[in-house]
Order: C-alpha cells, then sequence, then structure tokens
C-alpha cells in the first residue's frame, strides 16, 4: 500500500455495504402534487378536519416559496411534480398490532441491517418504533412507557389517540411556513415518530427509531414532534440505512422538541442514507428542519448527530433558549467523501437571561467531497448573561475535498460571552507514515486519528450509537487515505 | 549472517539523486555511528530504511534478517522489528499517547505470536518505562507529541523504543533541539537499551552525542557515500579536525567551492 501525497485519496473505495431492495408491494399514489393529493394522504390516514387544514394551507404557502438557494450546495433542480408523495406497505389490516403481524419480508430487512427487532425488544432495552417507507409498522415496548404515562407511538397513532396534544405542538417549533422544506413536509408529510413524557417522569430506556426509505422514488415526508412536560428526561435515538439506489430520493423531515420548565431532551442522530456511488450518481437529498424550542426556565436540548450519508445533507438542528437559563447544544460529526455535500450546522437563539449554548462541530472531507459549517449564535436583548462556546474543527483529506466553515454571530446583550473557536488540518502523509512506522496499518491508522478528532462528539452518544457511529466512519472513510 | 545488509544501495527524491551507492553491515549487538555533514544523505538513509515512500530506491539490495528489506512495507518493517526514532516527532492530535502505543505493541506482539497486552498489563509496562526515561506519566495521556516540547518529543521516541524493544533501533538525529541534561538522559535511555540482541544505528552530525552513546563503528557519509569508516575514535578525530580534515563539506558549502 502506498502513502505517496497524490495516492491519498486513492482509496475511497467502499461500497455500500446496505444496499438492497425489499420486494414488498407498496401502496404508492401516482406522482405530483396538488390539493387533491394531499386530500387523498389526509384521507387515507383518516385525519381530522383540521389537520387537513394545517395540511392545506401549508401546501398554498409552499406554492409561493422559493427553493432556498444559499446553501453550499449544488444538485439539478429537483421536479416536484415527479415525486411520489404518499407510498405505504401493503397490510391486511391497517396498522400490524404486534411484530407477529409484521410483514416477515420487512423483518428480514431490518435482520439484513443488523437490527433485528425482536432481538432490540428483549436485549438492548430500547423500544423501536420502526418506520418503514411512511407507515409505522412496529412499536414495542409500549406498554412498559405507557404504565409510566409516557406517550410513544407513530405520528398518525398520535393524531388518532390524542389529538389534542398534537393539535397543541405541531407547528409550535417550526412553523408550516418556515421555509420552503418545511412547508413541504407540513402539506405532505406521510408519519414519524410521536413521544410526550409526563411532569416529572424520567424515561428510563433510550427511545429509538430505524427510518428507512425503501420504495423506489418515493420521497421521504417524516414528522417527528417530542414534548417533554415539566421535569421530564427523554433521549431519544434516530438512525437510518437505505438501500441502493439509481435516482435520487428527496427527503425533507421536520423534528420539532418542546422542552419545559426543567425539562431535558437529548436527541441523537446516525445518518447513513446513500450518498451515491463514486461518481457522485444517486444518493438521498436529506433537506431537514430540526428545532427544539426550551421553552421553560433550567430547560435543556442537546442535539448530537453524526451524519455519513446522503448525497446532499442541509440540516441546521437548533435551539430556541427561551426560558431563563435554558441550555442548548449541538455536537456534530458531518463526513463528506467521494462527491458529497453537506451543509450543516445550527443556530442558537438566546431569549432568556443566563441561557448557556455549546457548539461542537466537526467536519470531515475526504475524495471530492464538500463540508460546509454554517451556523447562526444570535442573543436577544432580552438575553442577559448569556454565553456561548463554539468549536468548528475541519479535517481534510487528500487534495480534492473542500471544507467551509459560516459562522454568524449576532449581539445585542453588552453582558453576553461568546466565544468562537476554528481549525482546519489534513491527514498528512507524514502522520500516516509515523503510524505505519509504529507498525500500525493505514487503516488502522486513519481510524485512529479520525476518532481522536471526533472524540468529543461521540462521548455524547449513548453508548450503543457510539459504537455504530465508529463503524459508520470506518466504514465511510475507509480508503480514503492511502 | 549480519543482521543488516545494505548493498550498493541508491535513491532519490523527485529528480534529485541523494545516496549514490552505500555499502553497510550491521551485525546484532552492534552500534555503528552515521556521521555527516548537512545534506550528505544521512536522514535519507534512515527514511529508506524504515519505508518511506518519498524516497524512490533506483538500485542496490537491503536484506534485513535475510529478507528482501525494499519489497516489505514500511508497518511490516516495523512488525519485524525495526524502529525509527524519528528527527522531527509527528503529532497526531486527539490520539493519547497511551491509546498509540498499546496499538503499536499490540500489531507487533501479534506479528510475534504473542498475546495482545490489555489495558492494566500495558500500563504497569509502560509505567516501569517511563520511569527510567523519567518521563511525565501526565504525557501518557496527552496527545501523541502534540504541544510536547522539543526535548519531550525526543525522549517519548526513546520511550517508545524502550516499550516496543526493537531488533534494529535507527535514531535519526536524536540529540538535535537537546539541552546536556536532556541529552544524557535520552543517551542513558538508549544505553539501557544496548544489548546482543539489538543492533543500533546512530544518526548524527555532532559528535556530543556520541560521548555519551558510544558506537562501535563510525561511518562518515558525503554525498551519498560513505567516504571513510573505523571505531569510535573516528568520531574523535572529527571533532578535532571538522568534516573539512576528511576533505567532505556541508552541501552548500561543497556548491560554493565547485
Amino acid at each position: 500500500m502506498s502513502s505517496s501525497p497524490d495516492t491519498l485519496q486513492t482509496l475511497a473505495t467502499q461500497e455500500y455495504k446496505w444496499g438492497f431492495v425489499t420486494e414488498i408491494e407498496a401502496d404508492a399514489i401516482p406522482r405530483g402534487l396538488n390539493e387533491d393529493v394531499i386530500r387523498l394522504i389526509s384521507a387515507k390516514k383518516r385525519e381530522p378536519e383540521w389537520l387537513l387544514e394545517w395540511r392545506l394551507k401549508a401546501f398554498r404557502h409552499w406554492q409561493t416559496m422559493r427553493e432556498p438557494s444559499w446553501a453550499n450546495v449544488h444538485y439539478p433542480a429537483i421536479d416536484y411534480q415527479d415525486i411520489i408523495y404518499y407510498a405505504a406497505p401493503k397490510t391486511k389490516k391497517d396498522a400490524p398490532k404486534s411484530l407477529d403481524e409484521v410483514d416477515p419480508e420487512l423483518l428480514r430487512t431490518y435482520e439484513k441491517l443488523g437490527i433485528p427487532l425482536k432481538e432490540q425488544e428483549l436485549l438492548a432495552g430500547v423500544a423501536v418504533d420502526a418506520v418503514f417507507d411512511s407507515v409505522s409498522v412496529a412499536t414495542t415496548f409500549k406498554e412498559k412507557l405507557k404504565a409510566m404515562g409516557i406517550i410513544f407511538c407513530s405520528f398518525s397513532e398520535a393524531v388518532q389517540e390524542h389529538p389534542d396534544l398534537v393539535r397543541k405542538y405541531l407547528g409550535s417549533v417550526v412553523p408550516s411556513s418556515d421555509n420552503f422544506f418545511a412547508a413541504l413536509n407540513s402539506a405532505v408529510f406521510s408519519d414519524g415518530s410521536f413521544c410526550y413524557v409526563p411532569k416529572g417522569v424520567r424515561c428510563p430506556m433510550e427511545l429509538s427509531t430505524y427510518f428507512r426509505i425503501n420504495a423506489k422514488d418515493t420521497g421521504q415526508f417524516e414528522r417527528t414532534l417530542i414534548v417533554a412536560d415539566e421535569g421530564a428526561y427523554v433521549s431519544y435515538l434516530e438512525g437510518c440505512t437505505a438501500p441502493m439506489r439509481d435516482t435520487n430520493q428527496l427527503h425533507a423531515a421536520v423534528v420539532e422538541l418542546v422542552a419545559l420548565d426543567n425539562a431535558q431532551i437529548k436527541y441523537s442522530t446516525v445518518q447513513n442514507w446513500y450518498p451515491g456511488d463514486k461518481e457522485g450518481r444517486g444518493g438521498i437529498y436529506n433537506f431537514v428542519t430540526k428545532r427544539g424550542a426550551c421553552r421553560g426556565v433550567n430547560s435543556k436540548i442537546s442535539w448530537t448527530q453524526v451524519e455519513t450519508g446522503s448525497a446532499i445533507t442541509w440540516k441546521y438542528p437548533s435551539c430556541l433558549l427561551m426560558g431563563d437559563n435554558s441550555v442548548g447544544e449541538f455536537y456534530s460529526v458531518a463526513v463528506t467523501n467521494n462527491y458529497q455535500q453537506a451543509d450543516t450546522g445550527t443556530k442558537m437563539i438566546h431569549i432568556g437571561k443566563n441561557t448557556t449554548s455549546t457548539i461542537v462541530s466537526k467536519g470531515i472531507s475526504a475524495g471530492h467531497g464538500q463540508n460546509t459549517y454554517r451556523g447562526a449564535v444570535k442573543i436577544l436583548k432580552s438575553a442577559a448573561g448569556a454565553r456561548n462556546y463554539s468549536q468548528c474543527d475541519s479535517m481534510l483529506m487528500g487534495n480534492q475535498c473542500g471544507a467551509h466553515t459560516f459562522p454568524y454571530l449576532e449581539v445585542r446583550n453588552t453582558s453576553a460571552q461568546v466565544e468562537h473557536e476554528a481549525s482546519t488540518s489534513k491527514i498528512g502523509e507524514d502522520q500516516i507514515f509515523y503510524c505505519r512506522q509504529r507498525g500500525i496499518s493505514t487503516e488502522d491508522a486513519v481510524s485512529m486519528i479520525v476518532h481522536g478528532f471526533c472524540k468529543e462528539v461521540f462521548r455524547e452518544l449513548p453508548m450503543e450509537f457510539a459504537v455504530e457511529a465508529q463503524k459508520l466512519l470506518g466504514i465511510s472513510l475507509e480508503g480514503s487515505v492511502g | 549472517m549480519a543482521l543488516l545488509e545494505i548493498k550498493n544501495l541508491h535513491a532519490r527524491v523527485n529528480d534529485r539523486e541523494i545516496l549514490k551507492g552505500i555499502d553497510l553491515s550491521v551485525n546484532s549487538g552492534e552500534v555503528h555511528a552515521i556521521m555527516g555533514p548537512n545534506g550528505s544523505g544521512k536522514s535519507t538513509l534512515a527514511q529508506v530504511l524504515a519505508g518511506r515512500e518519498l524516497y524512490q530506491v533506483t538500485g542496490g539490495e537491503v536484506l534485513y534478517n535475510g529478507k528482501d528489506l525494499l519489497e516489505m512495507a514500511p508497518e511490516d518493517r516495523a512488525r519485524e522489528g525495526i524502529f525509527l526514532a524519528f528527527q522531527y516527532p509527528v503529532e497526531i492530535p486527539g490520539v493519547s499517547n497511551m491509546y498509540f502505543l498499546k496499538a503499536a505493541l499490540n500489531t507487533i506482539r501479534k506479528n510475534q505470536g504473542l498475546a495482545e497486552l490489555d489495558a492494566m498489563d500495558f500500563l504497569s509496562l509502560v509505567r516501569e518505562k517511563m520511569a527510567r526515561m523519567k518521563m511525565d506519566q501526565t504525557l501518557l495521556n496527552r496527545p501523541v507529541n502534540t504541544g510536547f516540547s522539543g526535548g519531550e518529543k525526543k525522549r517519548n521516541e526513546i520511550f517508545q523504543m524502550a516499550v516496543l524493544e526493537p531488533r534494529l533501533a535507527i535514531l535519526d538525529e536524536t540529540d538535535s533541539g537537546l539541552d546536556i541534561d536532556a541529552l544524557k538522559l535520552v543517551a542513558s535511555g538508549v544505553n539501557s537499551m544496548r544489548g546482543p540482541e539489538r543492533a543500533m544505528i546512530v544518526v548524527t552530525h555532532y559528535q556530543r552525542l556520541l560521548n555519551e552513546i558510544v558506537p562501535d563503528f563510525v561511518h562518515v557519509l558525503a554525498e551519498g557515500r560513505i567516504v571513510k569508516s573505523g571505531g569510535k575514535e573516528l568520531a574523535l578525530e572529527l571533532e578535532q579536525g571538522g568534516y573539512a580534515s576528511l576533505g567532505v563539506y556541508d552541501e552548500a558549502e561543497a556548491v560554493g567551492k565547485a
């Protein structure tokens, strides 16, 4: 194996390991988007009138909006009339009541991914709300959670069973008119997860959702809403893989978090959607709006993300720090290899007094990958004593990739303290040679250096996720330095 | 059979020929000093032996323990017992010294068919070696060479050598940048590792290191060739007369005279 500088980017060869398509008949509606399609989606899900109206309002607003072009990503124009907006796996009844009722083909898919539901249910102590295409097919541990008053179910189910809660909080953090993709999602969202943790309850297990895009050419429009009532705590894991694809797939999810007084929400993501092939063909367009509102005093929301997949990532998990003494955190590792592009970061909006936020962003670029950190820290006039610490580090592997940093700071209160640190480094041929001279192979050396670079973020992840994240990073970067 | 047998070795970097026919034979138990002015090819020789691909070998052969060394990848050379103490030890931010060294030791042990050491065994081994190098134990938890002073970096190299116990240690200008106390410390670390099972090649510009690490043989390298070999007294000769006494000059001076 060579380690000369001009071969630094030659290895990038790890094929997407999880590219397979499950043969399940999809219950899809025709391509394109108009009010009838939205009515059809709403009807299929037997939604109440207010929700249909909410969708239609979002759709009407969306029609007046333009796709954003400020992000540092480049892709051919998306034909929104050439997308299928709803697909559900065909099942005999509307929803299976237990794992036994789940399509065995579907369960086998999860097994191939190494996330057997049954084993998870039994061993891992993780309740899984599995989203396959757009309809939730299995929800586990629900009974146990129910006994504590915790609601954890698919979004559709929540609309049926807990309409008041949904109506109260839906769109309260990310309004349907927030941005182009959020408006689109609000109009056509198919399903997702809902979680409500009541006053004073600490959720005893990590709640986990495995998203998966499967039916060909189906856009995915997930909607997640998590509410932690006063003094509640919940840790939520989101992870995903997708089968190999030729055509680009649009994914425009919305996640809303609400933390009331003294509540805490920890939201962790490992994102591993199909990134496209080595030439940059195919791959997921991941245009996601994630935002959390620390509404209550002493509340805390922390986002941790490991983004290794998708052809294009456009994503800024943010915190609105409204309650006094509330805390927002953002820990991110974003990897771009081959022709992947990522424009990701966060917004921390300080509104309440003595609010604090921490941003730790680690971008790794390899191959022809382009990695952009874009972050905004706003200290409003009301936010006396606010503090922010931001750290943005970029690592380059090879000579053809790029790293970009766009930090925006807006401080309107003179008592605020804002710190920003940034660094750019390169995995050098000299580092690799030093490791090899000590007997450590190139692959191991890269993995060691990259893990060292990312460890401040990894240690924020729940244990089982940290292991998966390290593996993913290895797979994503295998062969990037030679 | 010699542990290391270098025959007519030629190497270049880019289009510049640096080694122009090196012959050298090193047996187990011997310490060879390679001296020479700047630009004579000393460091190139050290790097070529370690397998740095920046340098292109254009001729000759190198046998290590009877094997064709030039065919081996750098990590395989390391696993077979070749250790290079770097002139400029490389910083690896984010990777702890301890983690790095444990990974290195375990690949070498694996290659020898030995069981990998667990964290506890490793730690007790390392503590003992650190004490010998009078190294601050907190260096273990710091990232590899990152923020180390020049002296700490050099000591860290010798400490690594003590842990990895190579069969052939190549010390590339280990004395550069060291004050006299640090030099003595490094030298005593090196001396404590001398033994019949181990050979050393000590590359240095100055004689002062050789007062501390007394070599069995001294070779003078100039313009890519060994121009003179002798016993330890050759180093003293050089100290008195300088390289000029042998008709040997720094590359820059040589160009000036041409």
